[in-house]
């Protein structure tokens, strides 16, 4: 009969226990959580409903099943959004993972004024992407910007018209995109050298193997996880960019740099087609949740530790 | 080795090293330009911005064009809004993300993983999915085109709470143990002992999250409409559309908008760049 008293008590103090750190953890969490729930948790769960519907907002909302996404497949200009965001992401995400490569095993020598060097490859990361869009526009300006005074002044007559071309206008995009991002990646890379075990090199070098077999062999497989984590962030943040084309070319000229982040400002804040808009959101968010998911599953078959 | 051979390794060396600082000084010259050309505009008359070849430093230097920016459209009132939106987040950020960390962190109670799931599950869902919910929920409220509105999205996000426990699983929970021995409370010892050994974690969020307000395009772009309300980056945006072809003054603007940022960021590099590299790994 003890026992079971016994028994009880102890119980009893267990939850006791696990209660008080129940409310002792509410009270830490609950600030943050209450804003988090109400401006984070609920509209993410909202956009995953109202890309089922049409909303104005003013208006009642009406439930239109997959009306959007049969509507988006017919849509010239979420198509052609959807391909430039692509080109885009295709040639940013190579483009970038090699240049910051390249620049992080350099600074990894040891090499004088490498700190240096890292903070001023990183200022673009930091510095407005507004006001150096702005600036970037001026210095491609057909007319009179240093690019194309450079290319007349060695013999270019007729220099290509960048951010009012067809044709070029995405290539700038790129070109900012990539000059904004590298210092960013080239600091991940940098952590993910600092990793590599040195003996490995001086192993290496005993065995008489060029810097060029070291890098194949010791760098670049040590260095996998880095560029899986480096590959996803590149894909993902490429899918959403907005801020360089919205100051740049606003979508332009004609649809040349429309892309999908634009087309969902231009459909919901625009049109005000709510609905709409988080359909074309949808597709973003399940060329992420596919980029990742794949990863992952490649990460690991592809991830070489030693 | 023979003298010559080691002659020979020290002139590739040498030619190695002399190569790696040419490529390295095309990327500072590529990576800088745009801000060298934009500083030594600011400070030029407009006809001469875009003289070819580039005269970096001007035969007259026009120091009046600064002045002009903040007279000729509400430059300091932008910069005002800027600094109060940034303050207020960062100090709701850093109190709120550090106290619910410590809980995912340190206290162990039964739905702390669920809870904790919610919050990483957010990351992984890009912002402009949710901004759409996001702007109805704010304008039902009545906090369309209000700093209020704009504080509250900002300030509760999972990337604040996610940085913070990663730091605070770090920390020994010995320390907690021997504290709650000697009679501290959860909060005592959250804001005896955690807090005081994670200024270097408050620091980078902290940081983060100033880069990323004062910066910020697609947030005011949707929520601030009326000219009062206006940040920085709208007004780089309102003064182009207005002043399109000073292009002396729009550069002078440029540089007032990024110039506190680049203090922050030179005066503070160790925490932002270390955070990247640890934080960024992790996530």
């Amino acid at each position: 009969m003890e026992q079971i008293i016994d028994q009880y008590e102890s119980q009893k103090r267990k939850l006791n226990a696990t209660m008080r750190n129940r409310l002792t953890a509410y009270a830490f969490i609950l600030p943050n959580f209450l804003g988090f729930v109400a401006f984070v948790l609920v509209p993410v769960l909202a956009s995953f409903v109202l890309c089922f519907t049409e909303w104005d907002t003013s208006n009642p909302i009406q439930f239109k099943g997959l009306g959007n996404f049969l509507q988006l497949l017919k849509d010239d200009a979420f198509i052609t959004s959807f391909w430039n965001t692509v080109y885009y992401t295709g040639a940013v995400v190579p483009l970038t993972m090699a240049v910051s490569l390249g620049l992080a095993v350099m600074l990894d020598k040891k090499l004088k004024g490498a700190k240096v060097f890292r903070s001023i490859f990183f200022i673009p990361y930091i510095a407005s992407l507004v006001a150096i869009s702005v600036v970037w526009n001026m210095i491609f300006s057909p007319e009179a910007g240093p690019v194309n005074s450079f290319l007349r002044s060695i013999g270019l007559s007729e220099p290509p018209l960048w951010t009012s071309s067809v044709h070029w206008a995405m290539p700038v995009i790129i070109f900012v995109g990539i000059w904004r991002f590298v210092g960013y990646y080239m600091v991940l890379y940098l952590a993910g050298l600092q990793g590599i075990p040195r003996e490995l090199y001086e192993a290496a070098e005993v065995d008489g193997a060029t810097a060029w077999q070291q890098f194949r062999k010791i760098t670049l497989p040590m260095l996998t996880p880095t560029t899986f984590f480096v590959v996803i962030m590149l894909v993902i943040n490429s899918f959403k960019v907005f801020d360089q084309i919205m100051v740049m070319t606003q979508g332009g000229p004609g649809r040349a740099t429309h892309v999908l982040v634009f087309y969902i400002y231009y459909r919901a804040f625009q049109v005000f087609e709510f609905g709409y808009a988080s359909a074309i959101a949808f597709v973003l968010f399940l060329v992420v949740l596919t980029i990742t998911i794949i990863q992952f599953r490649m990460e690991e078959k592809w991830v070489k530790y030693m | 080795m023979k003298k010559s051979e080691v002659l020979r390794s020290l002139k590739i060396n040498f030619a190695n090293k002399a190569l790696l600082y040419i490529i390295l000084l095309t990327g500072v010259y590529i990576v800088l330009f745009p801000f060298a050309w934009m500083l030594s505009g600011s400070i030029k008359a407009n006809a001469d911005v875009f003289e070819y070849p580039i005269r970096w430093i001007p035969k007259a230097i026009l120091w009046r064009n600064y002045i002009e920016i903040w007279t000729s459209i509400k430059f300091g009132l932008f910069y005002f809004n800027t600094i109060k939106i940034t303050v207020v987040i960062v100090i709701l950020q850093l109190t709120t993300s550090s106290l619910a960390a410590y809980a995912f962190a340190r206290i162990k109670f039964p739905e702390r993983n669920k809870l904790f799931i919610a919050y990483i599950g957010t990351i992984a869902v890009p912002y402009q999915v949710y901004m759409l919910p996001q702007f109805i929920i704010i304008k039902k409220l009545g906090l369309y085109d209000t700093h209020t509105g704009y504080i509250l999205l900002q300030a509760f996000t999972a990337f604040g709470v996610f940085l913070m426990r990663q730091f605070y699983m770090s920390i020994p929970e010995e320390l907690s143990e021997s504290a709650r021995i000697d009679g501290l409370n959860e909060f005592g010892i959250y804001r005896r002992i955690i807090l005081p050994l994670s200024k270097p974690a408050l620091a980078s969020l902290g940081i983060f999250t100033t880069v990323m307000i004062w910066n910020d395009f697609l947030g005011p772009l949707i929520y601030f409409t009326s000219e009062k309300n206006k940040t920085i980056q709208l007004g780089i945006t309102l003064f182009m559309n207005s002043y399109g072809t000073d292009f002396a003054l729009i550069m002078a603007a440029a540089v007032c908008s990024m110039l506190p940022i680049l203090i922050v960021f030179f005066s503070a590099q160790k925490f932002f760049i270390e955070g990247i590299a640890t934080t960024g790994l992790k996530g």
